[in-house]
């Protein structure tokens, strides 16, 4: 199934995603990697509302606030905070390698999306700098608040009801392994 | 040689490497669409083509990752090797930095203190060959984070089977690497030779012997597919580099390279540089 959803996101946004789903998404996104994470744990407030966001697991190559190239990084890394950003509101988080060894934090609160690794020129047609805060953590590192214009194609790939195509994918590498 | 041919030529093959990829790794990239049969798979490898297309239209790095600096420098032995060609390369890094424009992505270990441009300590990394002719040939093969992450080096035991354990490690690895991945295969040597055979082997990409083609199809049978999310492509291509190992170890490295395996190459001479 496909959809076509603008921030900020519902519950019901939420809830209707499947795993395996299509998704593309127009409004607010906010980049985040290890550095505001990180900041997020040791209680910081950070400059942004978190309610009904969309996070998006980034580190864009930016000149002159063009995106140029802004591709998803590795989820894993950042995997750690998800429940600290799901307890502040977001609902939507978007990025590459998924979360699985977290994927309880998502259960009847949001889901993880993935972006195809890699396609930084892709996404970049579809993101424009709205502002960055945190700048202090340079240009990988700060939180970039962009609007997206039909951002996608999104794959649903841990969705809220406990489905995870990274676990099915890996539970299938099991099984042939021992055949 | 002009310093400033050194610099240019470091500047170009950068541009090259970071806004296309090799006709070859394409060709890999459409055939595995093609093989594909989940639509999940189908849908990032086509969006992979699509990127590849918008970057080198636009001019724009593919992958927002522009990777450390890595070069694989070939000098003649005819050549009288200048004495700033390091330093002349790191000027094309820092140059290309600010032209193409690269993510400043190298920091201090340590501090986490970024130096702004791509080089400093250590960086760019130059692995040098001496080979034979007039020509310098500068080989870029800028490397992201996510496959490196990915990468690892074992000191098997010399009853194992090290392609056995390969085959299993990359299925692991391979998702959070940006699959449909490429496989550089070091064994042997000395703990700290067997990495530096992995990263060559992605050189010399793709290989064709029996045990290459072996462990490729290995790996794509219990492989996590594109992106970990299911599919048949988890690698595109194997390659493996030996060396003599002591009778009583087995060392065992594998560098992967995402799907971006980006490279380019330029040839300096003594009356000016090319693009390959």
């Amino acid at each position: 199934m496909e959809h076509r959803l603008r921030t900020p996101i519902s519950e019901d946004d939420v809830s209707a995603l499947r795993a395996g789903d299509l998704v593309w998404i127009s409004g607010t996104v906010y980049t985040a990697r290890d550095k505001v994470h990180a900041l997020l744990r040791s209680g910081e407030e950070l400059p942004v509302d978190l309610a009904g966001a969309v996070i998006y697991h980034c580190g864009p190559l930016i000149r002159d606030d063009r995106v140029l190239s802004a591709g998803p990084t590795t989820s894993g890394r950042v995997a750690r905070y998800t429940k600290d950003v799901v307890d502040r509101g977001a609902k939507l988080i978007v990025g590459k390698g998924g979360i699985s060894e977290e994927a309880e934090a998502l259960r009847g609160k949001a889901s993880y999306l993935a972006y195809p690794g890699g396609c930084g020129a892709l996404a970049a047609r579809h993101l424009r700098v709205k502002r960055l805060h945190l700048p202090d953590l340079g240009m990988a590192e700060g939180l970039w608040e962009m609007e997206a214009e039909d951002w996608g194609p999104m794959i649903v790939a841990t969705d809220s009801h406990g489905n995870d195509l990274y676990r099915e994918a890996k539970r299938s590498l099991e099984k042939s392994s021992k055949t | 040689m002009r310093r400033e041919d050194i610099v240019e030529a470091t500047v170009a093959v950068l541009a090259r490497a970071e806004t296309s990829l090799p006709p070859w790794v394409m060709e890999m990239i459409e055939e595995a669409v093609r093989e594909e049969t989940s639509p999940i798979a189908r849908s990032s490898l086509a969006a992979i083509l699509e990127n590849v297309e918008i970057a080198s239209t636009e001019g724009v790095p593919l992958c927002q990752d522009t990777g450390l600096p890595v070069f694989h420098l070939e000098i003649g032995r005819d050549l009288s090797i200048p004495p700033y060609l390091e330093e002349a390369v790191a000027e094309g890094v820092r140059r290309a930095t600010e032209t193409i424009p690269l993510r400043p992505n190298a920091v201090d270990p340590l501090t986490r203190r970024n130096t702004g441009d791509n080089t400093g300590q250590g960086m760019p990394d130059l692995i040098i060959d001496f080979v034979p002719g007039d020509a310098l040939r500068i080989t870029a093969f800028p490397k992201g984070a996510g496959s490196e992450n990915a990468s690892f080096l074992s000191m098997l035991n010399p009853a194992d089977d090290p392609l056995e354990f390969v085959a299993e490690e990359v299925a692991k690895r391979a998702g959070r690497a940006c699959a449909p991945v490429f496989v550089g295969v070091g064994i042997g040597g000395t703990f700290d030779l067997a990495p530096r055979l992995a990263k060559r082997a992605l050189f010399n990409m793709p290989g064709t012997s029996e045990a290459e083609l072996e462990l490729l199809l290995k790996i794509n049978q219990i492989g996590p597919g594109p992106m970990g999310l299911g599919g048949r492509a988890t690698a595109l291509g194997v390659k493996i580099e030996t060396a003599l190992c002591h009778t009583a170890s087995l060392p065992v490295a594998v560098n992967l390279q995402c799907w971006a395996n980006r490279s380019a190459t330029a040839a300096v001479r003594d009356e000016g540089w090319s693009i390959d």
